[in-house]
């Protein structure tokens, strides 16, 4: 069981006014948005199950506009996302999708374009309590909940690629505390996400992507 | 320093001779590997959050995001300026700014999810009532939501702190037993004394159905979180007087969680049973429609 702490029980501090709603939704596009490189040009979500039906009423759309302008859940600026995402010209749009009900109740589908036009779409579910699981990254099924320092790397699927990747860690004397591989099909496209204790140094980034195989590596820390 | 259940926790007191509190925050200094000045600088923060979400409705009503609700803190504030109340000053203050905290977070106001947001104005509704009443310093009152934690912890822990799993109960429930304790620390009761308080609470508001008008956290949550820091105060007065509980705080937490996982789906959270079905819940929202 992990670590429940004072400030899990005594917390989060958050926008109201639903935990699940309002600020798992935030801290879902908050990790969404790390995961591309900024500045984003375009954002769209599309909303299932209870998210969908009272996304409104919860301020569900604001915080999602918000944790995808890098805004954590306890920003003021959240009440107003709307205004401050067409002052940076940041486009969006909210889809209500009631069709599809074989989903976690509160889950949301993020569409992200960036300047260089780069897209990346982003899965996320919100479980209760303000915390998050992001379930698929580009259609590929991946399974992270941000509470750890993550490096998210996109790679082809090929001998050598993850012993590669834990020598760039080791070298750096960081501690791995879970590690998984998500890939579609063998040969193609994978996700290799590695979990650490403490926080993850910048550098490690150009050092993975050094490898002709690694397509893309980003750091999600919190 | 570490326990898994109320038994534990006494167990440490008696054996370290401290109060909850003090266990619960050397627990996160040694756990959480924090040091002692920052896990004391993210109460002192969580407490000028709770002050600005139950005193701000006060001056200034807020309507909520669904409409709701709004303006009932302002109200209540005004009939006991007029000496209308009929609470007595430490129940009155109590709901006032346990209503106000939920006005300021269905208005997407920041407050702090204690345990949820949903039930988050109830511990600061009566800590901020007793520090008013009693004059409790600061310090005492950020000792004293180490103590309500301590309580939050082992509900989330060895049951559910969310609507969607137990029920009202487990929201406002627990949040109400958080507050019990912690006031029986702050009026010098024992740490078995304020388990016995969060017991008392768990057992009077067991069954308590989640069913939010509209799917939102307004109504009837609202009045709930004032019915809560009733059921805190009743419950601490019991326990400082020295009266005892058949069923201790670990037994009641785990029925409630039992209960919990017995309600119907329609009464857990989705807003398809209870009050946000009846005829005039569903003409005020327009959710379905």
């Amino acid at each position: 069981m992990s670590f429940i702490s004072v400030f899990d029980v005594m917390g989060p501090n958050m926008i109201g006014p639903s935990s699940s709603h309002t600020a798992g939704a935030a801290r879902i596009s908050y990790l969404a948005q790390k995961m591309i490189e900024g500045p984003l040009k375009r954002a769209d979500f599309i909303l299932y199950g209870s998210f969908a039906k009272t996304y409104h009423g919860h301020g569900t759309d604001r915080a999602l506009l918000g944790g995808i302008m890098g805004f954590s859940t306890d920003d003021m600026r959240i009440r107003n996302s709307f205004d401050i995402a067409h002052e940076k010209g940041l486009k969006f749009s909210f889809t209500p999708n009631e069709q599809e009900t074989d989903i976690h109740p509160n889950t949301v589908d993020i569409c992200m374009e960036n300047e260089k036009g780069q897209k990346m779409t982003v899965r996320g579910e919100s479980l209760g309590g303000g915390k998050v699981r992001i379930v698929d990254i580009n259609h590929v099924q991946v399974d992270f909940t941000g509470e750890y320092s993550a490096v998210i790397v996109i790679h082809q699927d090929t001998p050598g690629v993850v012993a590669y990747i834990t020598k760039c860690l080791s070298d750096r004397n960081i501690n791995i505390a879970f590690m998984r591989l998500f890939r579609e099909s063998k040969g193609e496209i994978a996700y290799t996400i590695v979990e650490s204790d403490g926080k993850l140094p910048e550098n490690i980034v150009p050092a993975i992507r050094e490898n002709p195989n690694i397509h893309e590596v980003m750091i999600v820390q919190m | 320093m570490d326990f898994k259940n109320a038994n534990e926790l006494l167990a440490l007191c008696e054996e370290k001779n401290l109060p909850i509190s003090e266990i619960m925050r050397i627990r996160e200094i040694e756990l959480g590997e924090t040091a002692s000045e920052i896990v004391n600088k993210k109460m002192t923060r969580v407490l000028g959050i709770m002050k600005d979400a139950a005193f701000s409705p006060i001056r200034q009503p807020v309507k909520s995001m669904g409409g709701l609700i709004g303006g009932e803190a302002r109200k209540l504030s005004l009939h006991a300026q007029e000496k209308k109340g009929l609470c007595g000053n430490l129940l009155q203050k109590a709901i006032t700014y346990a209503m106000a905290t939920l006005e300021t977070n269905a208005s997407m106001g920041l407050i702090v999810a204690s345990p949820t947001a949903g039930s988050a104005g109830i511990v600061p509704g009566l800590m901020l009532a007793m520090q008013e009443h009693y004059q409790f310093s600061d310090e005492e009152i950020i000792r004293a939501l180490f103590n309500a934690s301590a309580i939050g912890y082992l509900a989330m822990r060895n049951a559910t702190v969310a609507g969607a799993v137990g029920g009202c109960q487990a929201e406002v429930g627990v949040a109400s037993a958080m507050a019990a304790s912690a006031a029986v620390e702050l009026m010098g009761g024992s740490p078995k004394e304020c388990t016995f308080a969060a017991s008392t609470v768990l057992m009077n508001m067991l069954g308590l159905v989640c069913d939010p008008v509209g799917g939102l956290v307004e109504y009837p949550c609202q009045n709930r979180n004032a019915a809560g820091v009733a059921n805190a105060i009743i419950a601490a007065e019991m326990a400082l007087a020295g009266i005892p509980q058949l069923i201790p705080l670990d037994e009641m937490i785990q029925t409630m969680f039992t209960v919990g996982k017995k309600l119907p789906a329609e009464l857990r959270e989705t807003a398809m049973g209870g009050c946000a079905t009846t005829p005039s819940a569903c003409e005020a929202c327009h959710i379905c429609s």
